[in-house]
């Protein structure tokens, strides 16, 4: 118990994603869900059916979140060190895609990671 | 404890003359049904005679319907003849034998006297005051019994005349007291007018009142004969014979002794009386009609051969009552019984009957040997491993198939005579030798289907329920009333299905005798748990009662502006 709280707390993942330029647009090849003002118990990806954190849904193929290593179901934790875990899906939203951003630092956690090297400590 | 076999045996065939022998080997000289069988022997019938020990009682339940006779006539007969030994059936003699634990031929034939006391087991109804176990005397007074069964006819007449007579008595009675001071010492009355008047139409409408009522309420065809007294029918008539007899009584000393002068108040009281009765007709409504209105218990009613069952709900009843409602209710919801159907079929039987022989080593004075060998032969049975379930699925389900095709040829059949009629139109010109009435043109159809129809109710073994006569009568029936021929195939389940009893030929009810068993005197009410059983030769009714449990409703309130909602959203953003 005190093993595994320490170990959550490093089954985390740092991603950082290159935007990719498009017209006018800077993006970043993936699709968020969830918000303190969403409806937690209809996330398909949460094990906790009331988190209300931010959710990777859906991830383009080869944008480049997919380059960068981002899957589907990720939570994600922290955008360039704003906290992600209690904000509005419109909040999110504003601050994944900021103009002046060409490069965006995610901390995610997953749960296959989280399982895996669980399964492994109990062996 | 004590296990308690029934048999019924027809007891016509018991010799006569068994007085003090050990009832054991009377019984075993009982022709019936031949094996060892248990011994108790328990009848029951409403007397109270010195000759009896206190441990026999008797009562006959034989229940007949179709009668015109009313309970009050043999519970008024039962009142007045309690000391003859007479017997409240008639007809069939059918008599419950119970058993002790123990089957007869085990070597206790000195311990028969001290098992006294073992067969006290009454599954059967006792009135107050009995106790219950036989008495060898008892069976030379059924023997004796059955001849005067032929007098009973004329006790139940008299019981209704009795009751009658009260009637009219009461009727009577407020109109002689008007008219004993008129005949008896005219000249000396004071004169009275309209107030005299006005109660003279008041009487006469009262009366009138009285007598629609009492024709409503008394004067129906009884639909069944009750094998105790109805209670409240024998309470109703005391109090109105009481009522009656201190109203004379008080008229004979006050009125007619001393020669009152004042008609009025004769008038009056003729007219206070005419209230009571009317009072007591109230009564009478609420006792016999109103109180089993309300539903109180919930009866379960099983058929003890092929398990249907059926709830009912009922009021608060007598348990005689409410055996006679569970059986108005049986012949219209109940399927017919088909003793046919009921076994499995021989092929499958046949394998199990081979039987396992049991040999004891050692001990033979244990009393619970057989029980024990019983036991022992049941349990290798089972564990014995046969197929024969196998045997009875597939024969099942070819059962099932060869019906359904039948029943396909059938419908088919009916569907195509239905085609061949057609109603007349009156502009129709036809000739007259075409023309038929539905009679004929039933005879017309049934050819074409008949076949078609006998292997079909061959198959499911209803035949004997459908002559040909019947089938007409059905068909002419629908044809009359422009029936489809969905209708006339799906009429009440008619054929396709077994259905009620109510709906076959008379002849079908076969008895309307039954018999009702019970463990409390059966003009008890319904209680919770109460278990009593119908019977009829080859199968009987297993009713049951549980109360209706009392609901707790309690009340919410709820605001209509509270009814508030909010959008759940769960949307997905691409960045």
């Amino acid at each position: 118990s005190q093993c595994s709280a320490i170990l959550s707390f490093s089954f985390q993942q740092r991603i950082e994603i290159h935007k990719l330029r498009q017209g006018d647009n800077l993006i970043l090849g993936f699709s968020i869900g969830g918000g303190i003002d969403q409806d937690p118990t209809q996330n398909p990806f949460s094990e906790d059916k009331t988190d209300k954190g931010i959710y990777v849904t859906r991830v383009t193929e080869g944008g480049p979140a997919e380059v960068a290593g981002l899957q589907i179901g990720d939570k994600i934790m922290q955008v360039n060190g704003w906290d992600m875990t209690m904000v509005t899906h419109d909040q999110a939203r504003k601050r994944l895609t900021k103009r002046n951003e060409e490069v965006v630092r995610l901390l995610v956690t997953r749960q296959s990671l989280q399982k895996a090297v669980q399964q492994s400590m109990m062996s | 404890k004590i296990e308690s076999l029934k048999v019924t045996v027809d007891f016509l065939k018991v010799p006569l003359g068994l007085k003090k022998p050990p009832l054991k080997e009377a019984l075993a000289a009982v022709p019936g049904p031949g094996r060892p069988k248990p011994l108790g022997v328990e009848r029951h019938k409403p007397r109270r005679s010195d000759a009896m020990d206190n441990e026999s009682q008797y009562s006959g339940y034989s229940y007949k319907s179709g009668h015109s006779r009313s309970s009050r006539k043999h519970r008024d007969r039962r009142d007045r003849h309690r000391s003859k030994s007479r017997d409240g059936s008639r007809g069939d003699k059918s008599v419950t034998i119970q058993a002790p634990g123990e089957p007869l031929l085990d070597n206790e034939s000195t311990r028969g006297d001290e098992r006294d006391d073992n067969w006290g087991e009454t599954t059967t109804v006792v009135t107050g005051t009995s106790e219950h176990s036989i008495s060898h005397d008892d069976i030379t007074r059924i023997t004796k019994d059955m001849e005067d069964s032929a007098h009973l006819d004329c006790s139940r007449h008299l019981g209704v005349s009795l009751a009658g007579a009260l009637a009219l008595l009461a009727f009577l009675t407020p109109l002689a007291f008007m008219l004993l001071p008129q005949l008896l010492w005219r000249e000396e009355l004071e004169p009275c007018g309209t107030p005299c008047e006005g109660l003279f139409i008041s009487v006469a409408f009262k009366l009138l009142i009285l007598l629609l009522g009492s024709w409503a309420l008394f004067f129906r065809r009884p639909k069944a004969f009750f094998p105790r007294i109805f209670v409240f029918r024998a309470l109703l008539m005391v109090l109105v014979f009481l009522l009656v007899v201190s109203y004379w009584l008080f008229y004979g000393v006050r009125i007619l002794d001393s020669r009152d002068r004042n008609y009025q108040g004769v008038v009056q009281y003729a007219v206070s009386l005419v209230d009571a009765l009317l009072f007591v007709h109230y009564l009478a409504v609420v006792l016999l009609e109103l109180r089993q209105l309300q539903p109180q218990f919930t009866l379960k009613a099983v058929r003890s051969t092929d398990g249907a069952s059926r709830f009912y709900n009922v009021g608060h009843l007598s348990i005689q009552r409410a055996a006679v409602w569970i059986l108005e209710n049986y012949y219209h919801d109940f399927p017919v019984y088909n003793p046919a159907l009921l076994n499995l079929p021989k092929s499958v039987l046949s394998k199990k009957m081979s039987g396992f022989k049991v040999y004891s080593l050692g001990e033979e004075n244990t009393t619970n040997n057989s029980t024990g060998q019983s036991r022992a032969v049941i349990a290798a049975a089972a564990r014995r491993r046969d197929n024969s379930h196998n045997e009875y699925y597939y024969e099942e389900a070819e059962h099932e198939r060869r019906v359904r095709k039948r029943r396909a040829r059938l419908v088919v059949a009916v569907e195509e005579a239905f085609t061949h009629i057609k109603r007349l139109q009156e502009e129709d010109q036809k000739n007259p030798r075409e023309i038929m009435d539905p009679r004929e043109a039933a005879q017309a159809i049934f050819a074409s289907m008949a076949r078609a129809m006998q292997k079909y109710l061959r198959t499911t073994k209803q035949q004997p329920y459908h002559t040909m006569e019947s089938i007409l009568q059905h068909l002419e029936f629908c044809i009359t009333h422009d029936m489809t021929p969905k209708v006339r195939r799906g009429h009440g389940g008619r054929y396709l299905t077994a259905g009620p009893t109510i709906q076959y030929h008379k002849d079908r009810w076969l008895a309307k005798q039954w018999t009702l068993v019970s463990e409390e005197p059966v003009t008890n009410g319904l209680k919770d748990g109460v278990v009593f059983v119908l019977k009829r030769q080859d199968f009987s009714l297993v009713v049951s009662t549980k109360k209706i449990p009392f609901f707790k409703l309690s009340e919410e309130f709820v605001d209509p502006k509270s009814h508030k909602f909010v959008m759940r959203l769960q949307s997905e953003t691409s960045v």
